[in-house]
Parts: C-alpha cells; sequence; structure tokens
C-alpha cells in the first residue's frame, strides 16, 4: 500500500483500536484467527461496523451491518468520503502535510450524496452517514478488507477507494489507525515477501528496476528477463493463445480454484507440459504429466512464514515426510542440479541468509533472533532493528519521511456480469468456516459444522421460485450450469443468491462464475454473478 | 453473535408474550443494529422467560429460540439461565400448577399430611402439583403458590386445595414501631393516603439536606444491614456515593427467600411508597438514577402492590425525571426473580438482573465498586433501606439512642412454629427471645428449642429465652440472629424432620458452581438420613471454610447447633 505490499497495522492494535470497519470480509468464517484478535478488540470497546453484501456470520457479532448490493463498494466509499468533506470531518493537517491530490478527490467524490449512494448501493443513507461520522470521528480506526472486496473486476479501484478513506482521517500510521487486507493462509504475505509475484523480486524489489535487478544478478550469478511476469489469469490467457505452453505448479490447484474452471480444466490439459508439485493428488495433479510429492511444509520441513501482520516465524521440522514426499527446497535444489547447475543441498538458514543479503526488509531477520524474539515484523534493516509494529508512520513525521501519499480517486463500475429477466439472481460465493479453499486439505475430514455445497437462497426468493430447503435445483449462468442442494437462510434478501466454494466434486460453483479480472491485480470477479435457479 | 438456534418455531401467543417485554424482532434487509446495543439489552432476559411463563405457561424451544434471536443469545446460555429457575418450566405441564409449601412452619402444622392427600386425589407429585420451599407465609401455618398460563401467579394461604382462588389472609402485626406503623392501617394502594401518613416527608427534609448530609446521618444512626450480615449501611453508602465510576446503581434485595421468613413481605404489601420513597433517598444520597427492586418471584401478591405505586409514582412525578420538581433523576425497575433462594446473596442477585445464572461470584471485588453491569451499586435489603425515612426525619442520634453496640434502632421479628399468634414483631433492640415470643401470644406448648434466623440460623435452647435478640446477644450464645425469623419448636415437633428438610433445602438451592458447596450439601443431607452423624463436622468444616459464598458457609449451621443441643444425634 503506497509502496508496501502488506498490511500497515499489527494485530495487537485491533485489540486496542476504538472503530473496526470489516469490509467485503467473512472474518469469522474465512479468518478465524484474526476475528480472535477483531473480537478482542469489540470486548475492549471497539464498535464494529461491517460492510458485506450478506448478513454474515461476522457482521452478526457488529454494531452496524450495511448490507450494500455486490460490486457497489466504490459509490458508497465514494459517499463515505463526500460526507466526510462535506461535514468538515476530514483530518486537513494530515492531508495537507503527509498526501497529493486531495483536491482532485474532493471533486470527484462530489456528485456522491447519500441519496445517490443509497440509490446505487441499496444501503440507506442515514446508515451511510453513520459510518462515515464513527469513521471520521475515531481516534482509532483500523479498515479491514479481503476478498469482497479484491474478487472483483475493478479490485485495485475498491482498494485505493478505501485507502483514500484511510488518508482523509489520517487513519494510517498510527498505532490502532490503519489498513488491514488480511490474509487468507499462515503464509499468504511469505509468498510475497520471498517474491512469489510476477513483478516483484525478493522484498517487493521491482523485476523492472535495473539496480534491482543488477544486485539479484550478481549473487545469483544469472540474468533475470527485465519484465513482469503473467500472473494466473494472464497465464490461462497464454494458455490459451498458445504462447504459454508449459506449466509448473506448485502447491495451487487452478483446475478447481480458478473462475470458470470448465476452461481452466480444458486449457490445463491442453499444455504440452505440466508439472504439479504438491501435497495430494488435485484435480491439477490428475491432469499433470509429472507429479511431485512434496512435504507439508507446516510439519515436515524447516524454514519461516509471514502472518498477515509482516511477522516472520520460524518453521519446525517434527516429523519426515511420508515415502517419496521431499521438502520443497530438495525439490527444487534437485531439479536445478537435473538442469546442470549445482545448488548443493542448502540448509533452510542457509536459503534464509541469502534472502537477507538481497531483501532490504529482511536484513536484520537472523534465525538466531526470529527464536529469541518468538518473531519479527518487516521492515527490519538491521540486527538492532526491533521490527515495525505498525507501517507509515513516517507520514506522521514533520516533516514527513519520503513521498507524500496520493489520493487516487475512482469511480463506480459495476460487475461485468450483468444482472437480466434471463439471469436475475445475484449469486456471490466465499467460505465456511470448516472447509478450506477447495477442499482438497479439508475435505479430507469430516466436520460437525459442514453443511456442504449448498446455494444459499432468502426465503422470499425459494417461495418465489416454489423450491424448499434440502431441494436439489439447477443454478444456471451464462457459462454453466450446476446442481446443489436448496439452503434456505437468513442472512440474504430477495435476490441475494450465494455459495461457497469448497467442494467441487459437489457443486463446482466455477463453472458458474465469470472470468472477468482486474488488469491491475489479475484477481477474477468470483464475488458477482448472474444466475437462474431452475427446478430439477 | 452468531447463533446456533435450535429450529423450533414459536407461536403466536409466545410472541405477544414477548412483544410486551422485548419489543419484536427488527432484522433489516439492509441495515441491522446490533453489537453492542443488542448485548446492553441483555438483562431482559429474565423478564422475558417470565413474560413467556406467565401467559403461555411454559418456556418452549420455540420460545426460547425467539428469545435468543431477539436479544442475540446463545441458545446454551439462555437454557442454561432458564433451567436455573424453579419457577419456569422447560416442559409443557398442565395450565394450572399448584406449589404446595412442605417447609419448616407448615410442617410442624401437618403440610405432609395435607401432601398425602393431595397425591391421593391429584396423582403423583410433578404435574398439577410440587412441593415448595418456605412462601413466606408461616403466620398462616401452610400455603401454596398457584401458577396459571395467562392469569399469572398467586398466593393461597391458608392452603385450601378447595378454595385456590381465596385471597391470603393479611399477617397480623403483633408489635407496632416506626417501620410497621403505617401497615395494615394505610391503604397502600393510595399514594395521597401514604402522603397524609407522613409520606414524602423524608425525602423532601433529604433533598433540603443533601447528599452528603444524609449520609452523615446514616451513619451516626449506626444502622446496620438487615439482611444478615450486620454491615453498616452509612459506610456503604459513602462508598458508593464516592466511587469515582459512573454510573452507580441502586438494588434493593427483596428476595426474601430464607425458610421462616415473611417481615420484608409484609412491609412490601403494606408500605410500598414507604419502600419507593426510601430507595430514592438512597439513590439521591449515593448518585444512583436508577433502582433495581428484586423482588422474590413467589411474592406475587407484593409484586401487584409495588408494581402499582411504582406506576402512581412516576404518573405523580414521585419518580422519573424530576423528583418532587427537585430536578433529581431517580426511578425503579422491578425485577422478578423465579425461585432462587441463591439469588438473596448479592452477587447472585446481581448476575440474576443482569441476565445470567444466579450465581454467586468471590468478593472483593465488593459491589461498592464492581456491581451491577460492573459499575458501583448499593445494595440494602427492604428493613436496612426503609429504616432509612426515620433516619432523615428524626437524625441519626435519635435512631441511635435506641439500642446499643451495633443493634440500634427497631429489628423486625418473624415469629412462627408453636406460639398462639404468629406473624410479625417490631421491638426496640435489646428485647429479648422470651419478650419477642410472648408478643407472639406465647409458646402453645413447653418449647425444645427455637429456630432463629432461619435455615441458615441456629437452634438454641429454651433457656435462651432471657438472651437479647441483638446482634451481640446471639453472638453470645453461638447463634446469629440472621433473617430475623423466629421459629418456636414445641415439645410434639419431631426436629430430626425438620432438620432433614433444612439439610434438604440446601442441597436444592446450592448453586451447583462450586464444589465444597454443591457436593457437601448433598452429603450433609444424605448423612442426616442415614444416620451418619460422625461425619457431619468434617462436611462442615469444609463447607464453611471453602464455599464460594454464604450459603454453603451457612448450611451446616442449624444442623450442627442441633447435634450441639443434642436434638439430633441421640445426646441429650
Amino acid at each position: 500500500m503506497f509502496g508496501a505490499g502488506g498490511g500497515t497495522s499489527s494485530y495487537r492494535e485491533i485489540e486496542e483500536t476504538d472503530l473496526i470497519v470489516l469490509w467485503g470480509s467473512n472474518a469469522r468464517a474465512a479468518h478465524p484467527i484474526f476475528f480472535h484478535h477483531l473480537l478482542k478488540g469489540v470486548r475492549n470497546g471497539a464498535r464494529l461496523y461491517a460492510v458485506d453484501p450478506r448478513r454474515s456470520e461476522s457482521a452478526r457479532f457488529a454494531d452496524v451491518w450495511l448490507g450494500l448490493d455486490v460490486g457497489t463498494d466504490i459509490a458508497l466509499a465514494n459517499a463515505v468520503g463526500r460526507e466526510i468533506i462535506a461535514a468538515g470531518l476530514e483530518n486537513r493537517e494530515f492531508i495537507r502535510r503527509a498526501t497529493t491530490g486531495f483536491d482532485a478527490y474532493a471533486e470527484a467524490v462530489e456528485p456522491w450524496t447519500l441519496e445517490r449512494a443509497e440509490e446505487i448501493t441499496g444501503v440507506p443513507a442515514a446508515a451511510i452517514r453513520d459510518l462515515a461520522h464513527a469513521y471520521a470521528t475515531a481516534d482509532r480506526a483500523q479498515l479491514c478488507w479481503t476478498l469482497g472486496i479484491t474478487e472483483h473486476h475493478n479490485a485495485t479501484d475498491n482498494v485505493l477507494a478505501l485507502i483514500d478513506l484511510a488518508l482523509l482521517c489520517g487513519h494510517v500510521g498510527r498505532f490502532g489507525s490503519g489498513l488491514v487486507p488480511v490474509r487468507g493462509q499462515n503464509n499468504v504475505q511469505g509468498g510475497g515477501d520471498m517474491g512469489a509475484l510476477p513483478n516483484k523480486l525478493p522484498g517487493f524489489q521491482d523485476v523492472e528496476d535495473p539496480d534491482v535487478r543488477a544486485t539479484f544478478e550478481r549473487v545469483w550469478g544469472t540474468s533475470i528477463p527485465p519484465v513482469a511476469g503473467r500472473h494466473l489469469t494472464r497465464m490461462f490467457e497464454g494458455m490459451e493463445e498458445g504462447v504459454v505452453r508449459a506449466v509448473y505448479a506448485i502447491g495451487e490447484n487452478p483446475a478447481a480454484s480458478e473462475a470458470d474452471a470448465g476452461r481452466a480444466t480444458r486449457l490445463l490439459a491442453g499444455l504440452d507440459v505440466l508439472v504439479v508439485q504438491d501435497l495430494f493428488l488435485t484435480d491439477t495433479a490428475r491432469l499433470a504429466d509429472v507429479v511431485l510429492p512434496a512435504a507439508a511444509d507446516w510439519a515436515e520441513a524447516e524454514g519461516t512464514v509471514t502472518s498477515s501482520e509482516r511477522r516472520v516465524q520460524r518453521v519446525r521440522k517434527a516429523l519426515d515426510p511420508p515415502g517419496e514426499a521431499r521438502e520443497d527446497r530438495w525439490i527444487l535444489s534437485e531439479l536445478a542440479r537435473r538442469l546442470g547447475v549445482d545448488w548443493g543441498r542448502p540448509t533452510a538458514e542457509e536459503v534464509w541468509d541469502e534472502l537477507r543479503s538481497l531483501s532490504p526488509i529482511h536484513a536484520g531477520m537472523s534465525y538466531r533472533r526470529l527464536e529469541a524474539s518468538g518473531g519479527l515484523q518487516w521492515p527490519c534493516r538491521s540486527e538492532d532493528d526491533p521490527g515495525e509494529l505498525f507501517l507509515h508512520g513516517r507520514l506522521w513525521k514533520d516533516p514527513i519521511e519520503g513521498r507524500p501519499a496520493p489520493f487516487i480517486p475512482v469511480e463506480h463500475d459495476p460487475p461485468v456480469d450483468r444482472l437480466s429477466e434471463e439471469y436475475p439472481l445475484r449469486l456471490t460465493t466465499g467460505r465456511h468456516l470448516d472447509s478450506y479453499n477447495t477442499g482438497v486439505q479439508s475435505g479430507r475430514f469430516s466436520s460437525p459444522r459442514r453443511i456442504g455445497g449448498t446455494l444459499d437462497l432468502d426465503p422470499f426468493d425459494a417461495a418465489a421460485l416454489g423450491v424448499t430447503d434440502g431441494e436439489r435445483v439447477r443454478v444456471v449462468s451464462r457459462r454453466g450450469a450446476i446442481e446443489a442442494p436448496v439452503r434456505i437462510t437468513d442472512g440474504l434478501r430477495p435476490g441475494l443468491a450465494f455459495m461457497a466454494f469448497h467442494y467441487p466434486d459437489q457443486s463446482d460453483v466455477n463453472r458458474l462464475t465469470i472470468e472477468a479480472w482486474d488488469p491491475k491485480s489479475g484477481t477474477a470477479e468470483f464475488k458477482a454473478t448472474a444466475i437462474r435457479v431452475e427446478r430439477i | 453473535m452468531e447463533l446456533r438456534l435450535m429450529g423450533a418455531s414459536s407461536t403466536e401467543a409466545e410472541r405477544r408474550a414477548l412483544d410486551t417485554v422485548i419489543g419484536p424482532a427488527e432484522v433489516g434487509q439492509r441495515v441491522v443494529i446490533g453489537g453492542r446495543a443488542v448485548r446492553g439489552r441483555r438483562h431482559l432476559l429474565l423478564p422475558a422467560l417470565w413474560a413467556l411463563q406467565s401467559e403461555v405457561g411454559w418456556v418452549s424451544r420455540g420460545g426460547l429460540d425467539e428469545i435468543c434471536r431477539r436479544l442475540d443469545i446463545p441458545p446454551a446460555e439462555a437454557y442454561g439461565v432458564a433451567s436455573f429457575y424453579d419457577l419456569l418450566s422447560l416442559r409443557e405441564r398442565p395450565d394450572r400448577v399448584v406449589r404446595v409449601c412442605d417447609d419448616l412452619a407448615c410442617r410442624m402444622a401437618g403440610a405432609e399430611a395435607v401432601i398425602a392427600e393431595l397425591e391421593g386425589t391429584l396423582g403423583p407429585e410433578g404435574e398439577t402439583w410440587e412441593r415448595s420451599p418456605c412462601l413466606g407465609r408461616c403466620d398462616r401455618r401452610s400455603a401454596a403458590f398457584v401458577q396459571e398460563a395467562g392469569a399469572g401467579e398467586r398466593t393461597v394461604a391458608p392452603f385450601d386445595p378447595e378454595r385456590l382462588d381465596a385471597e391470603p389472609e393479611p399477617t397480623p402485626i403483633l408489635r407496632r414501631g416506626p417501620l410497621t406503623g403505617r401497615v395494615g392501617v394505610v391503604d397502600p394502594g393510595d399514594l395521597d393516603a401514604y402522603r397524609a401518613a407522613g409520606g414524602y416527608e423524608a425525602l423532601r427534609r433529604a433533598l433540603r439536606m443533601g447528599p452528603a448530609a444524609v449520609i452523615r446521618e446514616v451513619k451516626d444512626s449506626g444502622l446496620v444491614g438487615r439482611g444478615g450480615a450486620a454491615f453498616p449501611t452509612g459506610v456503604k453508602w459513602e462508598a458508593v456515593a464516592s466511587a469515582p465510576v459512573r454510573p452507580h446503581y441502586l438494588i434493593c434485595n427483596a428476595d426474601e427467600s430464607e425458610p421462616g421468613t415473611f417481615k420484608d413481605r409484609v412491609l412490601l404489601e403494606g408500605d410500598p411508597y414507604a419502600l419507593i420513597e426510601a430507595m430514592t433517598i438512597a439513590g439521591y444520597a449515593t448518585g444512583c438514577e436508577r433502582g433495581y427492586l428484586y423482588l422474590r418471584g413467589e411474592y406475587a401478591e407484593a409484586f401487584g402492590v409495588v408494581a402499582h405505586a411504582v406506576e402512581v409514582c412516576r404518573r405523580r412525578g414521585f419518580l422519573g425525571e424530576d423528583v418532587m420538581g427537585s430536578g433529581v433523576t431517580f426511578d425503579v425497575e422491578i425485577r422478578r426473580g423465579a425461585g432462587a433462594y441463591i439469588c438473596g446473596e448479592e452477587t447472585a442477585l446481581i448476575a440474576s438482573i443482569e441476565g445470567y445464572r444466579g450465581e454467586p461470584r468471590t468478593k472483593p471485588p465488593f459491589p461498592t465498586t464492581h456491581g451491577l453491569f460492573g459499575r458501583p451499586t448499593l445494595v440494602n435489603n427492604v428493613e436496612t433501606m426503609m429504616n432509612v425515612l426515620r433516619i432523615v426525619t428524626d437524625g441519626g442520634p435519635a435512631f441511635a439512642g435506641q439500642g446499643s453496640g451495633r443493634s440500634r434502632g427497631t429489628k423486625l421479628f418473624a415469629v412462627s412454629g408453636a406460639v398462639n399468634t404468629p406473624g410479625v414483631v417490631e421491638v426496640e433492640f435489646g428485647a429479648t427471645l422470651g419478650e419477642v415470643l410472648a408478643a407472639a401470644g406465647n409458646p402453645t406448648e413447653p418449647l425444645q428449642a427455637v429456630l432463629v434466623g432461619g435455615a441458615a440460623g441456629a437452634f438454641v435452647g429454651p433457656e435462651a429465652s432471657d438472651t437479647p435478640l441483638t446482634f451481640e446477644g446471639m453472638a453470645s450464645i453461638g447463634g446469629a440472629l440472621g433473617s430475623g425469623a423466629v421459629l418456636a419448636i414445641g415439645e410434639s415437633a419431631d426436629v430430626g424432620d425438620l432438620v432433614g428438610r433444612i439439610a434438604r433445602f440446601f442441597a436444592e438451592e446450592s448453586c451447583g458452581q462450586c464444589v465444597p458447596c454443591r457436593e457437601g450439601t448433598r452429603r450433609q443431607s444424605e448423612a442426616l438420613a442415614s444416620g451418619r452423624f460422625d461425619v457431619l463436622a468434617d462436611l462442615a468444616a469444609v463447607m464453611t471454610d471453602a464455599s464460594i459464598c454464604g450459603l454453603g458457609q451457612t448450611a451446616s449451621a442449624a444442623v450442627r447447633s442441633a447435634l450441639a443441643l443434642g436434638l439430633i444425634g441421640g445426646g441429650r
């Protein structure tokens, strides 16, 4: 966020903040550990606002839930911004000293009156005003979001709209105030840290920067392509165009997790070479030419992970991997050797120390320090650097350090998959607490809470369709059709339906979703599909 | 909160009953206000359960689900609360259920014979009738509590199965004093009659004096709590008044449940405006704008009287935002207990009002700093509170001029058992046990013993009749004044049977939270039933030392005193 690839705040801060806005996030089900920290904050007296089309499990804990229409987040955020400015509640001193582009932003949001926002989002004007005033007048406020914001065709714009609100009120760079994109796995953040991004080298250093490349090339003894690579969605485009002919998938199951899964499977099957390295024989692995059985990183290998609060922690090996499974590090080194480069057999610490020599934000995190401290938060630039509890404190220095943070005005753009007479229901997707992603890992265990791949409907819609609870129906989108049992539930409203995507074997919801993706982030619009429901 | 409801649906009647107490469910399609606003309504759980019980006759799963949905309470917790109270039924049962008192005084008057007859005519206990612990009608020698769906609750005393609609007979005031002067004389429903009899002069005077001066008078009076612990009332008031945390709350403990005790009921039924006036003075002096009157669930008649009085006071400006035009805000909310002796313990009472199981907690912190909703709270029982009127009117020193030591002013005693005219006696501190018994028309037969202080009190021998009924006097013979119950036990009575009933009472009323009490009370009851008197001393030591609250700590007192006097255990 303005130059840093991670959330600005620590878990401790959400426990000690005054206001929490959970925007497009059902953290109760999808990020239960983070949600525990959040609940501590609520217990300590923080007010919780939930912005979500559904009155989700998380929203049920909120002081106020705002049920906007799917894909109208920018309209709501802009109206909140306009109301803050109209009421004179913006933090003028912070804006003057630490930001640029305020005037253009104020002009851009000016048309977003509460009334217009009510019309577009469906949320009553009074509730939008309440959110705006609560956020602007809170001494400390945490703005948290997850995939309800990012799984849209305009994901980046959605995020920018929220960042603008934080800048408007100075809710960033101070203890207790921050922007928190919650990560879905223990090490999503770590993947980014290590450079598993198409345009970044480790430590979020730009691959297109020649000085950065030169540094890496010197240590790695090889040349690095000077252009950013393809993100996942563009890889599939490449396959479709025939320019991507080989895929090496490590711990990823795109055959089940991609939007428009029928197309994804077809493209993967048509490759010249598909190599899959995974713990399990996933749907993708079944299509592969070569499957490399991998050790489980959380129990069968040494290394580190980075959590949502940028905290790097050690992971220790407790078990030997079963059968022929090997640690990823062993597999990659062995692959290099057979391709003609001998890396030897580096230990996890040796790999980490090389990373530290190349990534300034990790430089101070020796294994010794990580063990002694129980984890350090980047940036941690030297052995005597304690790490950062929160980012962007620089914006509060007088004068500020580094570049000011820019306001970037964005415009509302409705979901690509429009509702029509033929496809009148809005389907959105999400998670259940007991299941994980495509169910490759969690599907092997039974859970008393598991309800499986149902189509959740509002009682009104169910009655209009003449379907009963548990009845199997056909769900049809412009891309495909699946069957699923109906679950009549509260928390929705007429016109809004929900499915979880954990159960591709039972009801493969991604056969319905649209592969409309955000050109800036590469994320597909999983959250907004137009469907109709047919009785069988 | 994310609720897992039981999936049962409520009936129209249940929803209507709940609408009056907690309002309809409000869930919008676009905005829902929840969180703190809803959590702050948790204290309405017990009133909501009462609404279902009174109107529908039981608490069904559907009804419980509906409450949980409206108040955002997990069903397991709501069930835990509902199942805590004896007067709430979680299974469907006949519309009318009669709870017949089989406790000490009624027992001595032949309750078991009445119950045997009921078994003959109505069948076994559990459907249309049940046994009940003491209903506070000991002066009538028999009593029953009638719960009737749609018609609420009422008491029958004396109990006559043929006349369940009869109004209970009034309790005689055998000797009057400042606390009982109006009882049975002034119409308890008429505010103007109360004012004509001197009512609201104390509050007028208090408002002129100011809070600090009121507290000074209460301290000077030497008034100590009448609930049993005898803590100096003025010190408690001062602690609450000076607590920096706001708001402050006031609670009047009217959960009079000690077997053999009925003197607070007489005040509640007979002089309700005086209690409201006294609470208003206490609230004014200690900085409370809201007072809760926690009333024993079985006191249905007192509830009617006091609820009416509160309503009249609100309408006439004696409660509300501008009490008597003084600018002072004070209001009273009545909370009905639902059949749990333990809720007379102040921390349990607080938990009960808050909508939790009435389980006590360890002290400190005391309610004066951490009370209702975690705020500084003044808790006084009815008799203590009522004494304040006289203290404000006549001054603390005049009050302190009666009695001696810690025992100042007058004291109410509920006298029952083997006396000719059971009832309430108000005496100056210093009167002896014999004088109090004489005021009740003397014993009907030579006495074996007198139980002073109720089930949590102790037996004393007839030779104690010269002992003054003061805190000091009772302590000198190893007893305690306790609740002010005086139960005379004649020669013909079966003391072993009474002690067994006391032991069963505690076993049934233990909240079960702490092991020494939960297990100890049961083992004590079993040991008495099987004649294992040798283990009683050990059980008593464990319960007294290790129980969280007064229930467990005093559950062996009567048993021990009975053993010491040789009334049981084959001594003497």
